[in-house]
């Protein structure tokens, strides 16, 4: 039992290390430093689309890149169904079917010919939207995951990375249907993930309450960012990719910078008891847009933490949120059933 | 063994501690400083931060005009 102990004294010596090396660069606050700065002013958007058609809760949404399917996006459901939209006319692009209607996210591949989707059937499901016969088909299952899967991304037609509640992250290979590489390290169910601008990195959220920033290609993690007294349920990367933002069940959301490895500022307000379920930033950053159990979308001042704007506009649980990757307009799916295009 | 698992964790979980204060940070004054730079950069091309002309609003519906 005696390395047990030494290893535990090693990792508290460490800990410790870290927090020093922390404080040593921590020669002012992002508040301090943006003091001369104006808040932006009230930010006031309006629904301009309301997406109808699914007949039931939905628990996810990701916009199309924009060159290839511009002011697309898909949303899951729990009546089991993904919808690929056409945001600028409302129409319905692709009415997909799923196996299982227990879906928990959805993604978009950069190039538009493919979706993914997966939640309680521990699965990701890859839809080829440009098959020959024009019907949209299961391409790829991936199975292996021994808990339900909370998020997806695509790095490319060929890679997609996921999140899962057996607590860990894995990098797929699609045309094989085999796990390259398997990120582990989180203590509790991961819930949300986020693809670095350059591609190179990932960030995951989990109910361990920690973020881990993940080297794709080095499989390894590089940085763990505490500090959440609760799960964190959304993740997403400041738009050069030097930052990140969180939002957890604790109802605050954090930015934490990448290089300074620390937490610069907390968006909380006296008046939100609820948890954040879904973040984006603006085009610039400057702008942060989060989604609560409050039924609400927060607009903040992302330099300043000031609350700047709400979206207020839906029946129920504000689910997920996207902001379109030319800036243009934000998404957000509810429980409610519908999705709005605000802007 | 349940006692040898447990070790291999604790082994896996200082190496990884050991990696993660071992790398370079940068000061917050820095970082702070690259944030804002990039936000006034960035931020006249910010659409839903510098408001959208109704002509130009994609997802604006178009009214009818009624000449008075």
């Amino acid at each position: 039992m005696g390395e047990m102990e030494e290893l535990r004294k090693e990792a508290d010596n460490l800990k410790d290390q870290i927090t020093e090396a922390r404080k040593v660069v921590q020669d002012t606050t992002l508040q301090e430093a943006v003091a001369g700065t104006t808040l932006v002013g009230r930010v006031q958007l309006k629904t301009r689309k309301t997406l109808r058609g699914h007949l039931a809760k939905i628990y996810a949404m990701h916009w199309g890149t924009d060159t290839n399917c511009s002011k697309l996006c898909v949303s899951a459901s729990q009546d089991g169904k993904l919808i690929v939209w056409d945001t600028l006319t409302t129409n319905k692009v692709s009415a997909i079917p799923l196996k299982s209607s227990w879906v928990m996210t959805c993604a978009y591949a950069p190039s538009g010919n493919m979706v993914a989707c997966g939640g309680l059937d521990n699965m990701c499901s890859i839809y080829n939207l440009k098959g020959k016969d024009g019907n949209v088909k299961v391409m790829r299952e991936l199975a292996a995951h021994t808990g339900y899967l909370s998020c997806c991304r695509f790095l490319s037609d060929s890679e997609i990375i996921t999140s899962s509640g057996d607590c860990t992250c894995v990098l797929w290979d699609i045309e094989t249907g085999t796990e390259k590489t398997i990120f582990a390290g989180h203590l509790g169910d991961c819930m949300s993930l986020a693809v670095s601008p350059d591609f190179k990195m990932f960030i995951s959220g989990a109910c361990d309450f920690t973020a881990k920033l993940w080297d794709i290609r080095e499989a390894s993690c590089r940085q763990t960012f505490s500090g959440h007294e609760s799960d964190i349920n959304a993740i997403g990367f400041f738009p050069n990719g030097n930052a990140v933002i969180t939002g957890s069940d604790d109802a605050t959301c954090k930015l934490y910078d990448l290089r300074a490895d620390q937490e610069l500022i907390t968006y909380q307000d006296s008046g939100i008891m609820c948890g954040v379920t879904s973040l984006a930033p603006s085009l610039s950053g400057r702008l942060l847009l989060a989604g609560y159990d409050d039924f609400n979308v927060n607009i903040w001042d992302m330099l300043k933490a000031e609350r700047v704007g709400v979206l207020a506009g839906h029946d129920n649980r504000v689910s997920c949120i996207g902001v379109s990757s030319d800036g243009m307009a934000c998404c957000t799916g509810s429980w409610d059933s519908f999705l709005k295009i605000w802007n | 063994m349940q006692s040898s698992s447990n070790t291999a964790r604790a082994r896996r979980a200082v190496q990884q501690l050991r990696i993660e204060a071992s790398i370079e940070r940068i000061k917050v004054s820095k970082a702070s400083a690259d944030l804002m730079h990039y936000c006034g950069e960035q931020g006249k091309y910010d659409p839903l931060l510098m408001g959208i002309p109704a002509s130009e609003n994609p997802f604006k519906d178009k009214k009818p005009c009624t000449i008075l």
